[in-house]
């Protein structure tokens, strides 16, 4: 064959699909992320959508309708306050206190057995913490008994059915989840970086400011915005512990409220809408300061 | 927090052990180091070498024993009132901080000015020849380099002592012998009492002023590089210290410095390094001293042979199938008929059978 032939013959022979979908890194193995794919298109991409739909279709009035609605009336847009006032705080607490028992539990020798404890709370579910809640923290509960018996106080301190008694149940069910996450940062920090700081002079204090929180501000960044997901989201104990009718109404209630009680699906998408959109909002602002920690690996040598 | 004096004249491990359990990591270790010397733990991995420097560093709590600088006792103090400084086996560089930030960390802790910070760290990179990555980060720089930065580190603070552990051992052959050059350099540039962890004999005998060898946390030997390579105390110590050839044999006459052993029916003068009590001895011969020649007395058959550069390195085989090293300046081909022999100085006989 000449050259003349061969050269004509590379350039009318393209390269098969298959070629050129493994350039682009598809191949067989790819097909394995159908079965996710369609899973979130199904359950999460679909309802989303569709409840996007339903709450431009209210009952009454134009396709805003339902929005104007609920930013006019007070007993619906205090929701978003009623909500933010638990989510934050007992997700800063759990934050917050998850780094010291995180970077305590590191160091011990029967760490599993005390994770297994610390974690049981999830097993439990919501509801049943604060049934148990309810028992323990009430006018007769125990730990009014042990105070009131105990001469510590003269009058049953109120813990229930009221704000205190939602925060309580929100950091009691939501810790274990923060505290595994704050760990398994924690564990991902090279040890040998902390005998080295130590080394050059600096005291437990001085390594936890310049070496521990700083290679941990990235992770409790995100542990952040996971913890407060979910308690932005807080519903049973809102409705079991707290005072749903006032100071724990939070923008669940609402939406159930509308959904179950009024019947108006379309109202309620728009709330569900924009309980997102609050969330949405938070992590945001979260996830946007990262930029300003650094966000390499926490190991000492080359990676 | 305590300050230690940089211009101590002795530092003293009296009798030190560490125990994990029941494993004894570190036993009954006594070792007197002078002030500017370069001393190497030479070991093999599991021998103590880094439990003792983690001792010393204060990272490890010592289970018996005590530590002294001059008269100040120091083994109850924390890793950071000992201010000595440390190179880890993995840099342990801050990966969040500049190569600047990194190497101004100790300054900082001492609390010293924003002014002579940065002098002292500019002083530190050009000793360490990084004055060009002072802004990068640790992960932007080759393993060579976050090497520098990690002695840089340990050195600016001016400890009274530098502990290395293992910190060439990561990187590649070329590197490493350069590095080398440039620890010994800096150690004598700055005028620093270094205390080296390997288990490279090289490294030991070419870094160290003194070799302390250490084997199942018990210090075995401690001696100029000279010393050691000449005349191991120890038949444990000759094997580390490359002498191949260690074979158990009888003893057919001693006295006088003198003493001959009998290895494949020959007989093969030697120089017994301990009095030899019984009728049984361990010979050790360096593969480099054993050659054959036309009146060697042993008699072998070369079994491999490896061309080395210089020399022929390889293994032959006695009558009753002991193996030997040796090295032959001439080629030798598998199967050959070998008279072997060597000097009798180079010929160290221990007391009792191989351990």
């Amino acid at each position: 064959m000449s050259t003349a032939s061969l050269a004509a013959r590379a350039r009318s022979e393209r390269p098969g699909l298959r070629i050129v979908l493994a350039r682009h890194g598809i191949d067989g193995v790819t097909l394995l992320a159908v079965p996710s794919a369609l899973f979130v298109l199904a359950l999460f991409v679909y309802p989303f959508l569709y409840g996007l739909v339903l709450s431009l279709e209210p009952k009454a009035g134009g396709w805003l309708a339902n929005y104007v609605k609920f930013f006019s009336d007070h007993f619906l847009y205090e929701t978003i306050w009623n909500t933010l006032q638990l989510a934050i705080p007992s997700t800063l607490v759990n934050v917050l206190l998850s780094i010291p028992v995180a970077l305590r539990v590191r160091r011990m020798k029967h760490q599993r057995l005390l994770t297994a404890i610390l974690v049981l709370p999830i097993t439990l579910g919501t509801v049943l913490v604060a049934e148990g809640l309810l028992n323990y923290l009430g006018p007769h509960g125990w730990l009014n008994r042990v105070l009131v018996d105990g001469g510590l106080i003269a009058d049953p301190v109120r813990l229930i059915h009221n704000y205190w008694g939602v925060l309580i149940a929100l950091f009691i069910s939501i810790f274990p989840f923060t505290f595994l996450l704050t760990l398994s940062y924690v564990t991902g920090i090279d040890p040998s970086l902390e005998q080295a700081a130590s080394t050059l002079g600096a005291n437990a204090r001085a390594r936890f400011r310049h070496i521990l929180l700083p290679l941990l501000a990235q992770g409790l960044a995100i542990n952040f915005c996971l913890t407060f997901v979910q308690a932005f989201s807080v519903f049973p104990s809102a409705v079991l512990l707290g005072d749903p009718a006032g100071v724990t109404r939070v923008i669940s209630i609402a939406a159930y409220t509308a959904a179950f009680e009024q019947y108006d699906y379309s109202m309620a998408s728009a709330i569900a809408m924009i309980m997102g959109f609050s969330q949405l909002i938070i992590v945001a602002a979260v996830l946007a300061s990262r930029g300003l920690v650094y966000r390499g690996p926490a190991g000492g040598a080359k990676g | 927090m305590a300050a230690i004096a940089r211009d101590f004249k002795t530092l003293r491990l009296d009798q030190v052990s560490r125990r994990f359990g029941s494993v004894n990591a570190l036993e009954d270790v006594t070792l007197e180091v002078e002030r500017g010397e370069f001393i190497a733990l030479l070991g093999p991995s599991g021998c103590g070498k880094s439990t003792a420097l983690n001792c010393l560093a204060g990272l490890l709590q010592l289970t018996d024993g005590s530590i002294w600088l001059d008269a100040t006792r120091i083994d109850g103090l924390k890793p950071e009132a000992r201010g000595f400084g440390m190179v880890f086996q993995n840099y342990a560089l801050f990966p969040h901080m500049s190569v600047r930030k990194n190497i101004a960390f100790g300054l900082r802790m001492q609390g010293r000015d924003r002014a002579s910070i940065a002098r002292k760290v500019e002083e530190g990179l050009a000793l360490v020849h990084l004055e060009t990555q002072g802004d990068k980060l640790p992960g932007q720089l080759s393993g060579g380099q976050q090497q520098r930065v990690a002695i840089a580190r340990a050195i600016v603070i001016e400890p009274p002592l530098v502990l290395m552990d293992e910190p060439l051992s990561n990187l590649d052959a070329k590197l490493r012998l350069e590095m080398r050059g440039e620890i010994r350099r800096i150690h004598d540039s700055v005028g620093s009492t270094t205390i080296y962890v390997t288990h490279d004999q090289d490294e030991a005998l070419s870094l160290a002023d003194r070799v302390v060898v250490m084997r199942a946390g018990r210090v075995r030997q401690v001696g100029s590089p000279g010393e050691l390579y000449a005349r191991p105390a120890h038949a444990d110590v000759a094997e580390f210290m490359g002498f191949r050839n260690l074979l158990a044999v009888p003893v057919a006459r001693a006295g006088g410095g003198e003493a001959e052993i009998t290895l494949g029916g020959a007989r093969l003068k030697g120089t017994p390094v301990e009095a030899l009590l019984d009728g049984t001895a361990t010979v050790a011969i360096r593969p480099d001293d054993l050659v054959p020649g036309p009146d060697g007395p042993i008699r072998a058959t070369a079994a491999t042979v490896e061309y080395r550069g210089r020399d022929f390195f390889g293994t032959a085989r006695m009558a009753d199938g002991t193996e030997l090293y040796f090295r032959s300046a001439a080629r030798v081909e598998p199967g050959e008929a070998l008279r072997l022999g060597a000097d009798a100085a180079r010929v160290l006989i221990y007391s009792g059978a191989k351990p």
